[in-house]
């Protein structure tokens, strides 16, 4: 029987090393995997890359990862938002890398990643200083930039509903990054709202097919940590 | 008393008026928000979000927000009926793949070749953020702007070439100012329409660039 639910946080993150890559969905605090993130500062993994579209806010999820010193990059499109303190401190001290990727190349050099297309052209960010020494190519008039595949060594996303094999819903604009990345990393671990029975979901509802996701944590597990 | 000019719920009222009925459209932040408020009931545009939203609705009563429904600006919004939600490589997808029939963008500054700066103010800056700006006007079929003619010390947002760190080349076809409405053309900043109480001369000055005024001048 497959069965990628797991009943402890500890299970769900078990295995990931110091200096890994980590994509972490959400947008803002939408969608974002606050138990799973909070939870790698007692699993312990040091020295991460964090991609996420923001770069936390406030003291809880990813804010608290960086704020325990674990990560040593991140790699983002909009770091600067409301109660982005624990990012701004850090990066004013050197104490953080920060590489800038616009949105759109940001998702799709994940959804790249994980078609296994390993890089392609975009017009995005074309004549700007973050296509600065970038290699360009002028395809039928118009001029482009080549940007690589960003493939994560962990995918941390938030689910709606999931079953035992993996299938996942988001809910509204919780998607966002949280499909894309699922599909772009070696292991992917989901937390998940609800957790149903096989074939509770409708086939025609399933954004993210299991075959993406290896693990997932009910998050009436967040009790437990409490406990 | 205050110089003469459109508020910004005006200057709204008159990019509302230009966009069509079928219209996908994406409203940067910041002014171009005010947009979503001014289109005429009666006439169906859909919003887009490059969060995973099209058909975006207004903002929520207070009481009625939905922690799952935000727009990019990570503002509590609804949902039209016909909306729809996606992943963020589909949303961008549409934005890059030319689907997006229109986005209003602020600025920094926007040259007479239609080369916009929205995005960094200076090279020194220290933790810069770029979102979605560069995808939205490298991809988007039109780019409109929405801008103060001039910043708070007057000095021109409409210029020869930016100064400012830029967002895309020779993107914006039109730029929608408190004082005017102008468009980029292969000529440079030809105006189409300018508020009553600004005299031509006095626009032309505070304008960085040649501003063409042709058959608008009357208006």
């Amino acid at each position: 029987m497959i069965d990628k639910s797991v009943a402890k946080v500890e299970q769900a993150l078990a295995g990931i090393e110091d200096g890994a890559t980590i994509l972490v969905g959400g947008f803002g605090a939408v969608g974002q995997p606050d138990l799973l993130i909070e939870s790698l500062i007692d699993q312990g993994a040091r020295d991460l890359t964090i991609v996420a579209n923001n770069a936390g806010a406030g003291q809880v999820g990813l804010a608290k990862l960086m704020q325990a010193g674990r990560v040593r990059r991140i790699v983002c499109s909009f770091p600067r938002s409301a109660g982005s303190v624990v990012f701004e401190a850090l990066f004013r001290a050197g104490k953080i890398e920060l590489d800038i990727v616009p949105q759109g190349t940001l998702a799709e050099r994940l959804r790249a990643a994980g078609a296994g297309i390993p890089a392609f052209f975009t017009p995005t960010a074309y004549g700007t200083r973050l296509a600065r020494d970038k290699e360009t190519r002028e395809i039928g008039g118009r001029f482009y930039v080549l940007e690589y595949a960003l493939p994560g060594d962990v995918a941390l996303v938030e689910a709606w509903s999931a079953d035992r094999w993996g299938n996942l819903t988001y809910q509204k604009s919780g998607r966002n990054f949280n499909a894309v990345m699922a599909t772009a990393a070696k292991l992917t671990i989901a937390q998940a709202h609800h957790v149903v029975e096989l074939g509770a979901l409708d086939p025609e509802t399933i954004v993210t097919p299991g075959i993406f996701v290896h693990r997932v944590l009910p998050l009436s597990a967040r009790k437990e940590l409490a406990a | 008393m205050s110089p003469p000019g459109w508020s910004r719920q005006e200057m709204a009222a008159k990019v509302a008026a230009d966009i069509p009925e079928g219209w996908y459209v994406n409203l940067g932040i910041g002014i171009p928000t005010l947009v979503a408020d001014a289109i005429p009931a009666d006439r169906e545009v859909v919003l887009h979000s490059e969060n995973g939203l099209l058909g975006m609705g207004p903002a929520p009563a207070k009481g009625q927000e939905d922690p799952w429904l935000i727009n990019a600006g990570k503002q509590h919004v609804t949902l039209h009926k016909g909306g729809a939600f996606f992943h963020h490589a589909d949303s961008f997808a549409m934005i890059r793949g030319g689907h997006i029939d229109l986005c209003v963008l602020g600025a920094y500054e926007v040259a007479r070749n239609g080369d916009l700066a929205n995005w960094a103010t200076s090279e020194a800056d220290a933790a810069p953020a770029v979102g979605g700006a560069m995808d939205l006007a490298a991809g988007a079929k039109r780019i409109w702007v929405m801008t103060e003619h001039t910043t708070r010390d007057g000095t021109p947002k409409l210029v020869e070439a930016c100064r400012y760190p830029l967002t895309a080349l020779g993107v914006v076809t039109r730029i929608y100012t408190n004082f005017a409405v102008i468009d980029v053309t292969q000529h440079g900043f030809v105006l189409r329409n300018k508020h009553a109480g600004m005299a031509i001369a006095d626009l032309k000055r505070l304008t960085g660039a040649p501003l063409h005024a042709g058959d608008a001048a009357h208006v």
